[in-house]
């Protein structure tokens, strides 16, 4: 039995948190802070023929105007991942070239925003306007405008077609599994734009230290990344930069990206005073994006519900960079179809550049996207060979000692890494589900309004196999308490709290005696920082493994004080004990004899962690919802979702995963849209206009987490960051095609959408 | 321009400008629990007590609170102790990256002060217009109730 797993521990930052204390990245003042704000391009393609700065430069508290003329240029990818990243080298500080509404032209540095803000407004600038292209199936043929066509770009598989990457990969034989099958479905669905929406936009402040040395203060997820690729732009060495981030507020894979740390920077690097750049929220909506993917999926199936054939072909549109672009393909076939037992697959994916909003890493990371096609899919082929949605699930998942193929032929941007599931709990989650929706019980119309049901199942990784590594530091001081260091990156999930109740458990110890310091480049291991799903797996390993070795040099201090062999030890609430006599030394004599009296030395350890397999957690949602006939409005009622996530480290911080990341899903499946006017300018970048969820609009949520034990997981551990985002599209376009059977194939379920296909008699919301 | 103001019951006199907006006054006078999230109104991330109503900090221009009274967060503290919603706040992991916690937690005073013992429609519409992306708003509103029971001496 756990002490220190499994509790409910009051997050180790929320102290500050709820006090309001100055603990994010703008809660400091410095002295002569300069101020930037963003030119941004009026136009979705366009060359800048000349720009002039002089009337800005000539004002009054304006420090560096900064733009392709005297920015360094250095062709880097702003996704924030490990080294070599598996991205385009596309995108420099400050093009000549820029390619959608809102691409950065020049900045300005300043006293004051408000100055910076005015000094943008003189700059000058000549375009010649290009033809845009938005549509990316346009975007790949010939003729159609050339995005990417600088000379110095690295990694664009086909910069003439737009095309950034692609992705083949086949198991088994399409065409037996075709000729096998009693019913072959043939559908189109698609998934449209979004932004995370973090309450804190992206900001950063930089300055020079007493040395000299840049140290960038940011909201990133990437500490260790923002420095390698900072440095790499900026062409200073590693060892002049420290990144630290302190709380950010909020991330979802937003700030996975690394496009304005570098500038500030180099403001900083040429004027030697602070810079700070902070979005507004209009520009953080066309910061980065989630990929909108369209789906070509191809299913078989014979009558008894077995999955004979899955041809999915996908197309991404990535917008006008390809940060993220070809991993986030990859995932979609990568961390959907492991999830269905098919003898005969192929994955094909496609992704290209438009000249809209660049799309990034955003929660889910493709798996979204995916599972929007094959959940709402096999819905279509339950109803075809008459079995009910759920049974058909119960068939076709994945099971606990099984693999699939596609584990090996698909990484993320690259060939994948065999795996057999270890741990799964679906089939429990799904009865649980089950259980609790009361699935189909309550009549079917109540006036203007049609019940209905629905499901879906999912899956995600945890950590990227064989790429993803953290690093942990434990020392222990002499009252017994144990600083823990740790690069994995806290943005507001909760593991600072978690990774130190792993090391309480590990070290016996209440996780109170655990002192925590996370993210900073100077002070803490390396980790690649919060995404994939990688921390709790990841970073907890390699602090599991920290305790442990700390706990062994503990033990064998302890065996010398109490002249006990290290057989015949054993470390128990904050004590070492021998077996034999009972004799005991507690922790803080342990620390003080190591320090001050014998052998003195730090007992300090550090481990990294990497692992070979990303073991999926799952889950299983069930919906029940209402569809207003009349103004084609959809309210969800009830949502229940069973999640396996491992082991919960800590229940009520998983349950908050879980619960954010499906009402951001529901979100995103009912009311927010991008809506872009005839020039790719998104014209609703505010609150008011993109409608994300209010405590008003929150269903009944209903989470259950059901446990596994995931052998190679700290304690038993998987993720559940991002798991459960995949759910709410697909599971509440099969409730509303239970409702009142009108298929939508098109995300989001707007009224103006239903209630046109309710006119229209029946016609589906997307193409087939 | 100087406007006085009482600020979490300490009368303060500040030098401000006609154009000043109030959420800029607050942070840059050190009030960094109020948080600037959209500066439209439409997150809540600013929110602050204003006169025994929540208000939205970045709609209002400094010189209008002259003679008024302000509560913002870093006025519930005391040197030891959290306010019972800070607690049930902390206790009921509502939260999760903090950034909206302050407004939240703001308007669960606000509330709560009127009405010991909402509803959960009367909940969610106090916190309507303090966005969260983080927690689905679950775990607030059951700390928002938890609170209120506290508050009342029902637990």
């Amino acid at each position: 039995m756990f002490k220190e797993v499994g509790r409910n521990v009051p997050r180790v930052d929320g102290y500050a948190l709820v006090r309001g204390k100055p603990v994010f990245t703008d809660d400091i003042d410095l002295k002569d802070m300069l101020f930037i704000k963003f030119l941004r391009s009026p136009h979705p393609h366009a060359i800048i023929k000349s720009i002039d700065t002089s009337q800005a430069e000539k004002m009054e508290g304006v420090a560096l105007v900064l733009s392709y003329e005297n920015a360094p240029r250095v062709p880097h990818t702003t996704a924030g991942q490990g080294y070599p990243e598996p991205s385009p080298y596309d995108t420099v500080m400050f093009d000549r070239k820029v390619r959608f509404v809102g691409d950065r032209v020049a900045c300005v540095a300043a006293t004051s925003p408000e100055v910076a803000e005015e000094a943008t407004k003189k700059l000058s600038v000549e375009y010649e306007v290009l033809p845009p292209v938005f549509d990316p199936e346009w975007a790949m043929r010939d003729g159609a405008p050339i995005i990417h066509d600088e000379k110095d770009s690295q990694g664009i598989l086909d910069p003439q077609h737009n095309l950034v990457g692609e992705v083949e990969v086949k198991v088994g034989s399409l065409e037996k599994g075709f000729k096998e099958a009693d019913v072959i479905l043939e559908r189109r669905y698609e998934v449209h734009y979004a932004q995370h929406t973090p309450i804190e936009p992206h900001i950063v402040i930089t300055w020079l230290d007493e040395n000299g040395r840049l140290v960038i203060r940011s909201a990133t997820q990437v500490p260790f990344h923002t420095r390698r690729i900072c440095a790499n732009v900026l062409g200073i060495p590693i060892q002049r930069i420290r990144v630290v981030k302190p709380r950010i507020g909020g991330g979802f894979g937003v700030k996975q990206e690394v496009y304005l740390d570098y500038v500030a920077g180099w403001i900083t690097l040429q004027t030697g005073r602070p810079a700070k750049i902070e979005l507004t929220r209009e520009e953080e909506f066309i910061s980065r994006t989630r990929h909108p993917i369209i789906t070509l999926l191809k299913a078989g199936a014979k009558r008894d519900g077995t999955l004979t054939a899955l041809d999915m072909r996908i197309l991404s549109n990535t917008g006008a960079y390809g940060s993220h672009a070809t991993t986030v393909m990859y995932n979609t076939g990568s961390k959907v179809l492991p999830l269905y037992r098919c003898p005969n697959v192929r994955f094909q994916g496609r992704v290209v550049y438009t000249n809209l909003p660049v799309a990034g890493a955003y929660r889910g990371y493709g798996a979204t996207q995916g599972y929007f096609a094959t959940e709402s899919m096999l819905d279509e082929l339950a109803e075809e060979i008459g079995m009910d949605p759920v049974e058909l699930r119960k068939e076709v998942h994945i099971k606990e000692g099984e693999t699939s193929p596609i584990f090996q032929a698909l990484g993320e941007g690259r060939e994948g890494i065999s795996q057999v599931i270890s741990s799964c709990k679906l089939p429990q989650c799904i009865e649980e589900g089950l259980k609790l929706i009361g699935w189909k019980k309550k009549p079917k119309e109540e006036g203007r309004m049609s019940r209905g049901y629905g499901c879906a199942i999912m899956m995600q990784g945890s950590g990227i196999p064989a790429i993803d590594m953290g690093a942990a530091l434990i020392k222990m001081n002499e009252d017994g308490s144990f600083n823990l260091l740790v690069g994995a990156t806290d943005l507001g999930t909760g593991s600072d709290t978690i990774l130190a109740q792993i090391a309480a458990e590990a070290l016996k110890v209440p996780t109170k005696k655990i002192i925590v310091y996370s993210s900073d480049t100077d002070l803490t291991p390396f980790d690649v920082g919060a995404y994939a799903s990688s921390t709790t797996y990841i970073s907890g390993g390699a602090v599991l493994k920290t305790a442990e070795r700390v706990l062994e040099e503990i033990i064998r201090i302890g065996g010398e004080m109490l002249n006990e062999a290290e057989g015949e030890l054993i470390a128990k609430d904050a004590q070492v004990i021998s077996k034999r006599t009972g004799r005991s030394v507690t922790y803080e004599e342990i620390a003080k004899n190591s320090l001050y009296e014998r052998d003195q030395h730090q007992i300090i350890g550090s481990m990294s962690h990497i692992s070979s397999q990303s073991p999926p957690p799952f889950a299983a949602h069930f919906v029940e919802l209402l569809v207003d006939r009349g103004t084609g409005k959809v309210k969800v009622e009830r949502y229940v979702a069973c999640v396996d996530c491992g082991t919960p480290i800590n229940p009520k911080l998983a349950e908050g995963q879980v619960e954010g990341s499906i009402i951001n899903g529901i979100s995103y499946a009912l009311t927010e849209q991008f809506i872009f006017d005839k020039n790719g300018r998104m014209m609703n970048a505010s609150f008011q206009d993109y409608k994300i969820f209010s405590a008003m609009d929150i269903p009944e949520l209903k989470v259950v987490l059901i446990p596994s034990h995931e052998p190679s997981g700290p304690f038993g551990a998987k993720s559940v960051g991002e798991v459960n985002i995949n759910g709410p599209c697909p599971a509440i376009a099969n409730a509303i095609w239970d409702a009142i059977g009108i298929r939508f194939r098109e995300t989001p379920f707007t009224p103006e959408r239903i209630l046109r296909a309710l006119t229209l008699g029946g016609s589906s919301g997307a193409r087939t | 321009m100087l406007i006085e103001v009482t600020i979490n019951g300490i009368l303060k006199s500040f030098e401000t400008s006609p154009g000043e907006i109030l959420l800029d006054l607050l942070r840059r006078e050190g009030y960094k629990s109020v948080k600037r999230g959209c500066e439209t109104g439409e997150c809540g991330a600013c929110s602050i007590i204003l006169d025994g109503k929540l208000a939205k900090s970045c709609l209002l221009f400094a010189p209008q609170v002259s003679g008024h009274e302000i509560v913002t967060l870093e006025g519930m503290e005391s040197f030891s102790k959290l306010h019972p919603i800070q607690r049930a706040f902390l206790d009921e992991g509502a939260v999760q990256c903090g950034f909206c916690t302050p407004g939240m937690i703001l308007a669960a005073k606000t509330l709560l002060e009127g009405n010991p013992h909402p509803m959960e429609e009367e909940i969610k519409e106090a916190i309507s217009g303090n966005l969260c992306r983080c927690t689905g708003y679950i775990k607030i509103i059951r700390a928002i109730k938890k609170a209120g029971e506290i508050l009342k001496g029902n637990v």
